[in-house]
């Protein structure tokens, strides 16, 4: 670890020698850094502690019961009796690979054709940044709206093509594809963005050399450009893959885990479980399996991850 | 940069013109679908009930302020919007006060630990939180309060402030720094008198995405707001539950929501991906 090592380096002046500097000056990096420490001790790690404490427990979020010790009742039925549970754990993996191989391929075939000076090129940078950072709940009801299978546009669209109308979040087969639509609608500017970024940093000697080679253009896509750009994508499906296991927001306010859990992802299950049925303990121990889960994926993420780009 | 596999055709200037054409054919293709669904949240907003439940739908139609009129008459949307700025405003305000000194600390002093620490929040589905400070606040009496959504909103705002300041603390020269110290500045001097003036931008790019993030967030609200303090993500979702769905209303309400996001996303459109992607690339 290179960081422990440059921890004791300050990079500062030393102080004027004989005079021994005041508390807080000698203590700067604390008086900096100690405010935020406190607070996400507090909003952070006190939760999580409080959270692996409860997943032993049972509770149902009852003031005049206390919580019961039951040990790893809690693990033990999550791996061995919990047929919902493993529903959501194969519908968020579900989700998630769709989601992001469609994103990724579509991602990035759009960075590269935005990758060359063109008339327009910051307005449309600017407009593919607005279906990231629109509010979701918003986004997921005009989705709503677009998706009713009677008088939703996406039904005159289908109409249009010759093709019948579909019912897209009503139903069991087609919800989770059509959540991965509006997910893929709002996340594949982040990719097409950060691969642009990767692109624009590419060095320049391959391609001469390529050219000099007699490559076509075809041949230089291939050999040169996606190697190239290997890490900035794996960095991206990574990150983006962090995202989409965790997706909330457009699914509870569109299908609130339905038709008939058809939609329910781990977050929404474990939603469900705490604030509808309000078994708090066992919520507690499913947190801490999602936990791991998300802990580990982004593990990968910051080995992969660039030091620049 | 070279832009590789387009451009070298040296053919006839026709064959050139036509391939420009196509090129734009072929951008404007990719930007309608992402773009018609705000194009059709606000022409929505603009029919009546009979035209948005027309099939097939109204394209060209007297467009009619009515639904906005309704939302701001007969819901309490000034309250709620009230609410969401109070919170995103004070989750950012408290989140730039810890976070600024923090994301100093961690660039000047090496704290990559707590950097990393920061990003657990980041990365964490809120919900990991959520659940355990609900309990909280629940035994404390804070739900339905603007503390209670605060500081979990610190939990959005925080890493997004610390992780985008940390490259801006770091783009600062350290001679910079070093020269306000021999000048006599204590490391808070240099803090204040140095860095915090020259990384003014990067500041103002944290704090609205954070706004934005906070703006936008409706886990946290959902479960730790009611009628008094619910701000308007949840105040849109709990109007859609309604029997008759009324779509003008609710899509003038969904631009509401929308169009102050938008407009700030103008103003920091260079720095947004950086906000992004926090954790994606080492600060």
């Amino acid at each position: 670890m290179s960081e422990s090592i440059a921890k004791q380096t300050s990079p500062h002046v030393q102080p004027p020698p004989g005079r021994r500097p005041p508390f807080l000056v000698r203590h700067a990096k604390w008086v900096f850094i100690g405010p935020a420490v406190i607070v996400m001790i507090l909003i952070m790690i006190y939760p999580l502690g409080y959270t692996l404490w409860m997943g032993f427990h049972e509770w149902f979020a009852s003031s005049v019961v206390p919580p019961k010790f039951v040990g790893l009742d809690n693990y033990v039925r999550i791996f061995t009796d919990d047929a919902r549970f493993w529903d959501a754990f194969w519908r968020t993996v579900y989700f998630t690979v769709l989601a992001i191989s469609i994103q990724t391929v579509l991602g990035v075939g759009i960075a590269l054709i935005f990758n060359r000076n063109f008339l327009g090129k910051g307005l449309v940078r600017t407009l593919f940044l607005f279906p990231m950072v629109a509010t979701p709940v918003a986004i997921a009801l005009v989705w709503m709206m677009m998706y009713n299978p009677v008088l939703g546009v996406l039904r005159y669209f289908l109409d249009i093509v010759g093709l019948p109308p579909v019912e897209w979040v009503s139903n069991r087969l087609l919800v989770i594809p059509a959540l991965v639509i509006v997910d893929t609608w709002q996340w594949t500017p982040l990719i097409t963005l950060m691969t642009l970024a990767g692109l624009s940093a590419l060095p320049v000697e391959p391609y001469e050399a390529a050219v000099i080679d007699g490559a076509s253009g075809w041949q230089i896509l291939r050999y040169v450009t996606l190697p190239l750009l290997r890490p900035v994508i794996v960095v991206a499906v990574l990150f983006r893959s962090i995202d989409a296991i965790k997706t909330f927001d457009i699914i509870y306010v569109m299908t609130q885990g339905g038709p008939a859990f058809a939609s329910e992802t781990l977050n929404i299950y474990i939603f469900q479980t705490g604030f509808n049925y309000f078994h708090l303990g066992y919520a507690s121990s499913l947190l801490i399996v999602l936990f791991i889960i998300v802990m580990s994926v982004s593990v990968l993420l910051i080995r992969f991850r660039r030091v620049d780009w | 940069m070279y832009s590789s596999h387009v451009t070298k055709s040296t053919g006839r200037p026709w064959r050139k013109a036509l391939l420009n054409i196509a090129f734009y054919l072929l951008i404007i293709a990719i930007m309608v679908p992402f773009l018609f669904v705000f194009y059709w949240m606000i022409l929505s907003s603009f029919k009546n009930q009979v035209q948005n439940t027309a099939y097939p739908p109204v394209w060209v139609f007297n467009p009619t302020l009515q639904n906005y009129r309704d939302v701001f008459a007969q819901n309490d949307i000034v309250k709620f919007a009230k609410n969401s700025f109070i919170v995103a405003f004070g989750a950012t305000g408290l989140g730039l006060l810890l976070g600024l000194p923090a994301a100093y600390g961690i660039a000047r002093y090496k704290q990559q630990g707590l950097g990393l620490a920061i990003l657990v929040a980041r990365v964490q589905p809120g919900i990991s939180f959520l659940i355990p400070l609900f309990i909280i606040f629940l035994k404390i009496k804070l739900i339905d309060t603007y503390i209670a959504l605060i500081i979990t909103h610190l939990i959005v705002t925080m890493p997004i402030i610390v992780w985008m300041m940390i490259s801006y603390f770091e783009d600062i020269p350290a001679e910079l720094d070093d020269a306000a110290r021999v000048d006599g500045c204590s490391p808070y001097g240099a803090f204040w008198r140095v860095a915090l003036p020259l990384t003014r931008p990067g500041i103002a790019a944290s704090g609205i995405l954070a706004f934005i993030f906070s703006w936008n967030n409706f886990l946290f609200s959902l479960v730790l707001s009611s009628y008094r303090t619910k701000t308007l993500p949840v105040a849109v979702f709990n109007f859609m539950s309604y029997e008759q769905i009324n779509w003008g209303g609710l899509t003038a309400a969904a631009t509401l929501i929308t169009l102050p996001v938008l407009l700030l996303v103008l103003l920091v459109q260079r720095q947004i991906v950086r906000g992004l992607t926090i954790g994606a690339v080492k600060g």
